[in-house]
């Protein structure tokens, strides 16, 4: 059976979005194949590990599991509208950076669009503890998760009261 | 996945009759276990009918001695809710075991108790604390509405709305996860309320969550641990797969009632 187009429309990164698609289109997809914005990435595509996680109306939610055809009105940032185009990184992504949270970068994307959540969240202060529990949901096959934990918590320090920190929480 | 037409319906009325119209559609909660299930091709059905913009079917509400929880709520705003938090602390406990944050952000009750997969949390829940299963057709018992893996007493087009739970005395969940899926390997949830005691076990029965009367027969003689002292269940109609084999799952059955209800009073 051909599926027949449908519309959704939704902001991506603060800018409108209308896209026609086959509404089994997922919101990684949407992002990847339709808009090109490839920094959100499918490790799994069974809702495992977390390499495609992006914000739903401020929220982190695997894009492997949503169809683009649920978020007509929504509001989606991805990684790429962590940080301005032509500004400094997000301060998590410049802890990422500096304590080496990353190696071949595959999760990261994913790592770090959910360490922002957990920051929303759980807060500025975050013991080793808390961030691996919320973790649960990420997996890296590279760093055995050491430097991503002490990334995070440098992070959500550097997070605090910092302007992109409270744009990305919204 | 199979190709499907969408339906975003804003009435219960309207999903309503979009089941009824087409017999093979399925209602689409968070998601969380039907879209991997249709990406498996295990699923297929030609309509999805989507329940995120039906008014008045998510959000918390205490009335006396019960809690209501409207079905599309997820899981998240169940753990963080400061209603349940307060009302019964063990249902708050397990909805924030669920998964994984992001997983949380999206599944729902109404899809959990709905598609009653063996290993799931809510449904010990449900049977562990004497809940109601109320539809848009009528209340049914936790007691009759699991009926075996992956089966419930809904009818076709019939649609969970809320699930109401009397608030216990001492209620605790105690889930050994498995540590892959982070689903129960075995969980069991104890209430008392009143003369009532419920200890409901998921992830080890073989045809679903299942109650222990011998456990609670005990346990109404003394609400404590020492209580279910030495006490097992058969290793019969356990589940056995490569995650663990009948016999351990009944043994944990015994350990976790026990941790449970050390829990629910407190020690
Ligand atoms: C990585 C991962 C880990 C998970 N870990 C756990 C875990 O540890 N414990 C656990 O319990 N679960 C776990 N789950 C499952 C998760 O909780 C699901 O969200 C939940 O089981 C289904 O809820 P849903 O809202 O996503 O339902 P959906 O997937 O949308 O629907 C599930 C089924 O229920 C039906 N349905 C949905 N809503 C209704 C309604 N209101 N009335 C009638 N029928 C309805 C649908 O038609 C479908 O058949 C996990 C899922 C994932 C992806
Ligand atoms: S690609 Fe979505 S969870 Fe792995
Ligand atoms: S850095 Fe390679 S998967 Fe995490």
């Amino acid at each position: 059976m051909a599926a027949k187009a449908a519309a959704v429309s939704l902001t991506v990164n603060g800018k409108p979005v209308t896209a026609e698609v086959d509404p089994r289109t997922l919101l990684v997809q949407l992002l990847r194949e339709h808009l090109r914005l490839t920094g959100t990435h499918v490790g799994c595509d069974t809702s495992q590990c977390g390499a495609c996680v992006v914000h739903v109306n401020g929220k982190a939610v695997k894009s492997c599991t949503i169809l683009a055809l649920q978020l007509e009105g929504a509001n989606v940032l991805t990684i790429e509208g962590l940080a301005a185009p032509d500004g400094p990184l997000h301060p998590m992504q410049e802890a990422f950076r500096e304590n080496h949270g990353l190696q071949c970068g595959y999760c990261t994307p994913g790592m770090i669009m959910t360490a922002v959540d957990i920051v929303r969240r759980k807060g500025n202060d975050l013991d080793d503890r808390t961030i691996r529990e919320e973790l649960e949901g990420n997996i890296c096959r590279c760093t055995g998760y050491h430097n991503i934990v002490k990334a995070i918590a440098a992070g959500a320090r550097a997070m605090r009261g910092s302007a992109a920190a409270s744009q990305a929480a919204e | 996945m199979y190709a499907f037409t969408f339906h975003r319906p804003q009435t219960l009325r309207q999903a309503a009759s979009l089941l009824a119209k087409h017999e093979e559609a399925k209602l689409l909660a968070g998601g969380h276990t039907l879209l991997p299930t249709m990406k498996l091709r295990l699923a297929g059905p030609p309509q999805l009918v989507d329940l995120s913009l039906i008014d008045g079917i998510a959000g918390v509400a205490q009335s006396g001695r019960s809690l209501t929880i409207g079905a599309m709520t997820r899981h998240n705003d169940v753990s963080t809710s400061p209603v349940v938090q307060q009302a019964i602390p063990a249902l708050a406990g397990l909805a924030g075991m669920i998964g994984d944050p992001a997983v949380r952000h999206m599944g729902t009750i109404g899809g959990s108790i709905a598609n009653n997969d063996p290993n799931a949390d809510y449904p010990a829940a449900c049977l562990g604390l004497g809940a109601t299963i109320i539809t848009n057709k009528r209340r049914i018992k936790a007691d009759d509405f699991f009926t075996g893996m992956f089966s419930t007493a809904l009818e076709p087009a019939e649609i969970i709305t809320k699930v109401s739970f009397p608030i216990p005395k001492k209620a605790a969940y105690q889930k050994f996860r498995n540590q892959a899926s982070r689903f129960a390997l075995v969980g069991v949830f104890v209430s008392k309320r009143g003369s009532e005691i419920r200890v409901a076990v998921t992830g080890a029965g073989a045809n679903g969550v299942f109650r222990v009367p011998s456990f609670e027969e005990a346990l109404k003689k003394r609400f404590a641990p020492k209580s279910l002292e030495g006490m097992t269940i058969p290793a019969d109609g356990m589940n056995s797969d490569i995650h663990g084999s009948a016999e351990y799952r009944a043994h944990l059955v015994g350990v976790l009632a026990r941790r449970a209800v050390a829990e629910a009073i407190g020690k």
